[in-house]
C-alpha cells in the first residue's frame, strides 16, 4: 500500500508516494539519495542512521517514512551552511575524531541533537548521549573531546570559520 | 633535515567528505536496474550435500538469475585453496552458502529464496580444536590433500590440521630439566567478530564482451582481482576491481570474501548490476571472524629470574576454512615468544578445522591472542620467583643484540621494548614499593608485532602533476579510517616540499587505472606506501630538475624543490612548479620536457625464509613493531564487576607521522582491545551449531561510556631503517596487550587469574568466591585449578 507524504527534509519541501512500511532511512537513501544516512544494523542499535526528526536525533531506521509526513528532517548533508561546516563538523576534523566515517554521519547528527537540548552538557552527558551511537574505530576518546568542544564554540558564539573545500 | 609536514597533526585530507556525508560508501553507489542476491545458507554445521533444487525459486517472481556448487565448483581462498564458491557436496559450517539467487527486488530474492530445496544428510560436527586433533576425530576437509596451497603452508592430508609451524631453538628439554622454577599453565581465547560499522557487500557486473567490474567493501583490491581470476580462470585483463569509501575492516575484508558470489550471479544475469550485502546477522556468522585459541605456556626460570626454557603450545580454532587463517597460525608460531628472549624454545602453532564460523585475520593477525596467554605467563612466572613483573619483562624482553625465537639478531634498528614498558610502567605508577589498596591493582603487558606476508608483498605508487602543479598521489592502499590517505599527503609534500593544499590523493582505487598493492593489512601501508611515495618523489625532483637546469644554464645538482618552486640557491632564481609541470616553454617558443609524472615502488630486501622443520631465520620478516601498555583497575568485590580506570600505552613506531592519528589509531586499539577483553565472545549453540549472540543486541562491543576515563599514549622513536623518515607499523599493535594487562591488574587487585577471554563479571565474582574459599568454583569457566601448576622438575 502506498500514501503521499509531504515533508521538509534540509529545509528543502518533498512530496514522493512511498509504501507505507518503507522505513524513513530507506526513503532517505534510495528515494532522496541522500547517502550519509548508514545503515549499520537496521534495528536501531547502532545509530549509523540518526537524524533530526523536528530537531531531535532519531534511529531513522526504526521511524517509518510515512510518520515523518508534516515534519522536518535533517541529516548530515544539511547541516553546514554552504561551504561553512556546523561546528559539530568542524570539532570533528580538528580533534582528529574521524576515522573510517561509516558512523560519523550518526556521531555528528546525535551531537547536535544533544547540544540542541543541553547546550553546556558535562563529559558524563556526552558520554551518555553518544552511548548509542557504535564506533570500531576511534576508542571514542577524540569524539567525545570534539563534541564538549564544538559545545563551548557554540556557546561562546565563536562559531569558527570552516571552509569545506 | 628538519620536516615540514611529518610530526604535526595535518587534518584529514578525506575528512570534510566524511563529516558532511559526501563519502560514498559501496552500498551507497547507484547502479542502473541493480539486482539483488540473497545467499542461501546451510542451517547444519556438517552436512552432506545431496541435492540442491533452484528450479521453483528460479521461476518465482523477478528472479533473474540463480547460482549453485553445480555450475561454481571453482576454489578460492588466499593461501589454501579450501573453500568453493558455494557448496558442492558438504557444508562445514551454519551459515554456509550453498547457492545464491538475484532478483529485481529484495523482497522478491528472500521470497524466491524460500523455494529452494537442499537435502543434506547431516554429520557429526566438531567445535573445539582439541576434539578436532583427537584420533577418530570426523575430517572437515577428508579432501585435505588435494587443495592448491603456497608452499610455506603445510596442511596435514587425513587430519583437521590445515598448517602447522615448528619452533625449535636450542635445547629446550635438556635445560627445562635443570630450571629452579617450572610453571605450566593453560590460557583460552574465543572466537570474536570484527564488527566493522559497515557490512560487506560486493557489486559485481559481467558486460556483453564479458568484462568483468566489480565494487567492493575491501581492504585488497588487487588482492581481489588475482584471487578471482584465480577462482573463474580469466585473465586479470578482463576483470576490474573498484574500492570506494570502506567502513572499517580489521581484518575482516582481507583477502576475498563475497566477491566471488556476486560475480557468480553476475556472470548468469550478465548485463545486470548484481548486489550482495550482508545483514549485521549475517556479518557476525556468515562473513569472517577471529579464531579461537588454546595456548599451554611452560616455562622454566633460573633463580636470577632469566627464562631459560619456554615452550609454547598454540591450539587454533581455524573454524570451518582456513584460506586466510593458515597464516595467522605460521605468523603466532614464528612470533610464539612476543617481546621475549628465549634462548631454548619449543613452539607449536597448530592450525584445526572445526565446523565453526570462518577464522580469518583480525586486527593484530594472531598477536593478541597469544600475548594473552604469553603475558599473563610471564607474570604468574615473575610473582611465583618473587620478581617485581616490571623487573622480570625488563630482565627478558627482546631489544637491540637480543635473539628472537627463530633465531633472528635484532639491530639497533629494531626498536626498544624496555622504553616502552618502562615508561609505561612509570605512567600508571607502578613501583614495586608503592602503597597497595585491596580491589585495585595495575598490570602490564608487552606487545610486539611483525607484518605477516609474503616475501614479495609490494606497494606502488604514481605521482603526477595536473595542469596547475596540483601534486596528485594514485595509490591502492585503502584509507579504511586509518589515514593512509593523510599520511600519503603529508609524504608527497614533504618529498616535493609542497604546500599540503597543493596534493590530492587518489584513493578509492580502481585495478584498471591505480598502481599496484598487494594489501591494505599488516600494519604495513605507512611504511610499504610511504617509501614508494618518497622513491616517486624523488624521480619527479630528478626530472624537474633536468627541465630546470636547462632553463637556468645551472647543474642540476644544484636545484632544490621549495614551497611550489624549483629553486637555484646559489643565485636565488626561481620557477614556479606550473611552468615546469607540462613542460618548459622557452621564450622564442620550444618547449622541452613533458608532463612530469613518476611511478615509485618498493619491496622489502633480504626477507629470508623460515627453516621448514626448525623455523630458524636470520630475516624472517620485514620489520618488528614493540610496545606495552599497562592500566589501573578497581573490583567491586560484591558483584566482580570492575573499571578500567587508567590506560597508558606506549609504542616504538620509529617516527611519528600525525599525532592525531596516531593517538586515534592507539585509542582505538585500545577500546577494541578492551571489548575482547571485558565483553566479546561468540557462542555457539552446540546442539545446533549456531551462533546464539549475532546480533548487536546480543553481542556487545564497547560504546562511549565503557572508555576508561585516562588513556595516556606516548611513542619512542628508533628510527626504521627502511621506513619512511623512520616510520614503521602501529595499526594492529595498540590493541595487543590490553586484555592481558586487564587479567595482570585483576590479580594485583585481589589475587584471582582470568585464563579465558572474556574477563566477565560473572568469571571475576566466581574467581573472588574461590579465592576466599580455597575451593573450586562452578562458572569460572576454566577448567584449570585455581593455582597454577607450579613445581621443580
Amino acid at each position: 500500500m502506498r500514501k503521499k507524504i509531504k515533508l521538509r527534509v534540509n529545509g528543502v519541501e518533498e512530496r514522493h508516494e512511498v509504501e507505507v512500511n518503507e522505513t524513513l532511512l530507506d526513503f532517505l537513501r534510495d528515494t532522496l539519495d541522500l547517502t550519509g544516512t548508514k545503515e549499520g544494523c537496521n534495528e536501531g542499535e547502532c545509530g549509523a542512521c540518526m537524524v533530526l526528526l523536528d530537531g531531535k536525533a532519531v534511529n531513522s531506521c526504526l521511524v517509518l517514512a510515512v510518520e515523518a509526513n508534516g515534519r522536518e528532517v535533517t541529516t548530515v548533508e544539511g547541516l553546514a551552511d554552504g561551504p561553512r561546516l556546523h561546528p559539530v563538523q568542524r570539532a570533528f576534523l580538528e580533534h582528529s575524531a574521524v576515522q573510517c566515517g561509516f558512523c560519523t554521519p550518526g556521531m555528528i547528527i546525535t551531537a547536535v541533537g544533544m547540544l540542541n537540548e543541553n547546550p553546556e552538557p558535562s563529559e558524563a552527558d556526552v558520554r551518555r548521549a553518544m552511548s548509542g551511537n557504535l564506533c570500531r574505530c576511534t576508542g571514542y576518546r577524540q569524539i567525545i573531546d570534539a563534541v564538549l568542544e564544538a559545545a563551548k564554540a557554540m556557546r561562546t558564539g565563536v562559531a569558527r570559520e570552516g571552509v569545506a573545500r | 633535515m628538519n620536516p615540514r609536514w611529518i610530526g604535526h597533526t595535518v587534518e584529514r585530507v578525506d575528512g570534510v567528505e566524511k563529516v558532511t556525508g559526501a563519502s560514498r560508501f559501496t552500498a551507497d553507489l547507484k547502479f542502473p536496474r541493480l539486482l539483488h542476491a540473497f545467499v542461501i545458507r546451510s542451517p547444519h554445521p556438517h552436512a552432506r550435500v545431496l541435492d540442491v533444487r533452484m528450479k521453483k525459486a528460479a521461476k518465482a517472481s523477478g528472479v533473474r538469475a540463480v547460482a549453485t556448487g553445480r555450475e561454481f565448483p571453482f576454489h578460492t581462498g588466499i593461501y589454501l585453496k579450501d573453500q568453493t564458491v558455494f557448496a558442492t557436496d558438504r557444508v562445514r559450517f551454519v551459515g554456509d552458502p550453498v547457492a545464491a539467487l538475484a532478483a529485481e527486488t529484495p523482497e522478491e530474492a528472500a521470497a524466491a529464496a524460500a523455494l529452494v530445496e537442499v537435502d543434506y544428510e547431516p554429520l557429526e560436527p566438531i567445535f573445539d580444536a582439541p576434539a578436532g586433533i583427537a584420533p577418530g576425530a570426523p575430517l572437515v576437509h577428508p579432501d585435505l590433500g588435494r587443495y592448491e596451497c603456497v608452499p610455506w603452508i603445510t596442511p596435514k592430508a587425513g587430519t583437521n590440521i590445515c598448517n602447522h609451524l615448528k619452533v625449535r631453538k636450542g635445547d629446550y628439554e635438556g635445560v627445562l630439566a635443570r630450571c629452579a622454577r617450572v610453571v605450566e599453565n593453560v590460557f583460552e581465547v574465543p572466537q570474536v567478530q570484527h564488527v566493522p560499522l559497515e557490512t560487506h557487500v560486493s557489486v559485481a557486473h559481467v558486460d556483453l564482451t564479458g568484462k568483468i567490474e566489480v565494487h567492493t567493501s575491501a581492504q585488497s583490491p588487487f588482492t581481489v582481482r588475482h584471487l578471482l581470476c584465480a577462482c573463474f580462470s580469466l585473465p586479470h585483463g578482463d576483470v576490474s576491481v573498484n574500492v570506494p569509501a570502506v567502513g572499517g575492516g580489521f581484518g575482516g575484508k582481507a583477502g576475498i570474501n563475497l566477491e566471488p558470489i556476486a560475480v557468480a550471479l553476475a556472470m548468469v544475469a550478465r548485463g545486470r548490476w548484481v548486489r550482495v550485502l550482508v545483514d549485521r546477522v549475517e556479518e557476525f556468522y556468515a562473513t569472517v571472524v577471529r579464531q579461537g585459541l588454546t595456548a599451554t605456556m611452560v616455562t622454566g626460570v633460573d633463580r636470577n629470574g632469566k627464562v631459560q626454557a619456554q615452550k609454547m603450545h598454540y591450539l587454533w580454532n581455524c573454524g570451518a576454512y582456513g584460506g586466510y587463517g593458515v597464516n595467522v597460525v605460521r605468523a603466532a608460531g614464528y612470533t610464539c615468544g612476543g617481546a621475549y628472549e628465549f634462548p631454548n624454545v619449543w613452539g607449536d602453532s597448530i592450525g584445526v578445522y572445526t565446523n565453526r564460523p570462518i577464522g580469518s585475520a583480525y586486527r593484530g593477525f594472531g598477536m593478541q591472542e597469544i600475548h594473552w596467554a604469553l603475558e599473563q605467563q610471564m607474570d604468574i612466572v615473575a610473582h611465583e620467583i618473587g620478581i617485581d613483573p616490571v623487573e622480570f619483562r625488563l630482565l627478558n624482553c627482546l631489544g637491540p643484540g637480543k635473539s628472537t625465537v627463530t633465531g633472528q639478531v635484532l639491530d639497533e634498528h629494531a626498536g626498544r621494548p624496555d622504553t616502552c614498558i618502562e615508561r609505561v610502567a612509570a605512567t600508571i605508577g607502578m613501583k614495586p614499593d608503592r602503597p597497595r589498596t585491596r580491589y585495585r591493582g595495575k598490570g602490564i603487558a608487552c606487545a610486539v608485532k611483525a607484518p605477516a606476508m609474503p616475501n614479495d608483498a609490494s606497494s606502488s605508487v604514481v605521482l603526477k602533476f595536473a595542469e596547475d602543479a596540483t601534486l596528485e598521489v594514485l595509490l591502492s592502499g585503502i584509507d579504511y579510517g586509518q589515514g593512509l590517505k593523510t599520511i600519503a599527503a603529508q609524504f608527497a609534500a614533504e618529498a616535493l616540499d609542497l604546500p599540503m593544499e597543493r596534493v590530492r590523493v587518489r584513493g578509492n582505487p580502481d585495478t584498471d587505472l591505480s598502481p599496484y598493492d598487494w594489501q591494505t593489512v599488516a600494519s604495513r601501508q605507512t611504511w610499504a606506501t610511504g617509501n614508494a611515495i618518497f622513491k616517486a618523489g624523488a624521480e619527479l625532483k630528478r626530472q624537474l630538475f633536468a627541465m630546470a637546469a636547462q632553463v637556468l644554464e645551472v647543474p642540476p645538482g644544484e636545484l632544490e624543490c621549495r614551497n611550489g618552486e624549483v629553486v637555484h640557491p646559489p643565485t636565488s632564481r626561481t620557477i614556479p612548479l606550473p611552468r615546469l609541470v607540462m613542460g618548459y616553454q622557452f621564450p622564442d617558443g620550444h618547449t622541452i620536457g613533458g608532463p612530469v609524472a613518476a611511478a615509485g615502488a618498493f619491496v622489502p630486501e633480504g626477507l629470508l625464509h623460515l627453516h621448514p622443520e626448525t623455523s630458524q631465520s636470520a630475516k624472517p620478516v620485514a620489520k618488528w613493531t614493540f610496545g606495552a601498555q599497562a592500566l589501573e583497575v578497581s573490583v567491586d568485590p560484591e558483584t566482580g564487576r570492575y573499571e578500567v580506570e587508567r590506560v597508558a600505552a606506549c609504542y616504538d613506531v620509529g617516527r611519528v607521522v600525525n599525532p592525531g592519528l596516531i593517538a586515534g589509531q592507539t585509542y582505538g586499539g585500545v577500546v577494541q582491545g578492551l571489548g575482547t577483553g571485558t565483553m566479546e565472545e561468540l557462542v555457539l549453540d552446540r546442539r545446533s551449531g549456531r551462533v546464539v549472540n549475532a546480533s548487536l543486541m546480543d553481542y556487545k562491543i564497547p560504546t562511549s561510556e565503557d572508555v576508561p576515563k585516562e588513556i595516556a599514549v606516548s611513542y619512542v622513536e628508533t628510527p626504521q631503517a627502511d621506513g619512511p623518515l623512520g616510520a614503521r607499523g602501529i595499526g594492529e599493535h595498540t590493541m595487543i596487550p590490553t586484555p592481558a594487562a586487564l587479567a595482570n591488574a585483576l590479580y594485583d587487585a585481589c589475587g584471582i587469574r582470568i585464563k579465558g577471554l572474556p574477563i566477565t563479571a560473572e568469571k571475576v565474582l566466581a574467581a573472588l568466591k574461590e579465592e576466599r574459599t580455597g575451593h573450586r568454583a562452578q562458572g569460572a569457566g576454566k577448567k584449570e585449578p585455581e593455582k597454577e601448576e607450579v613445581g621443580t622438575r
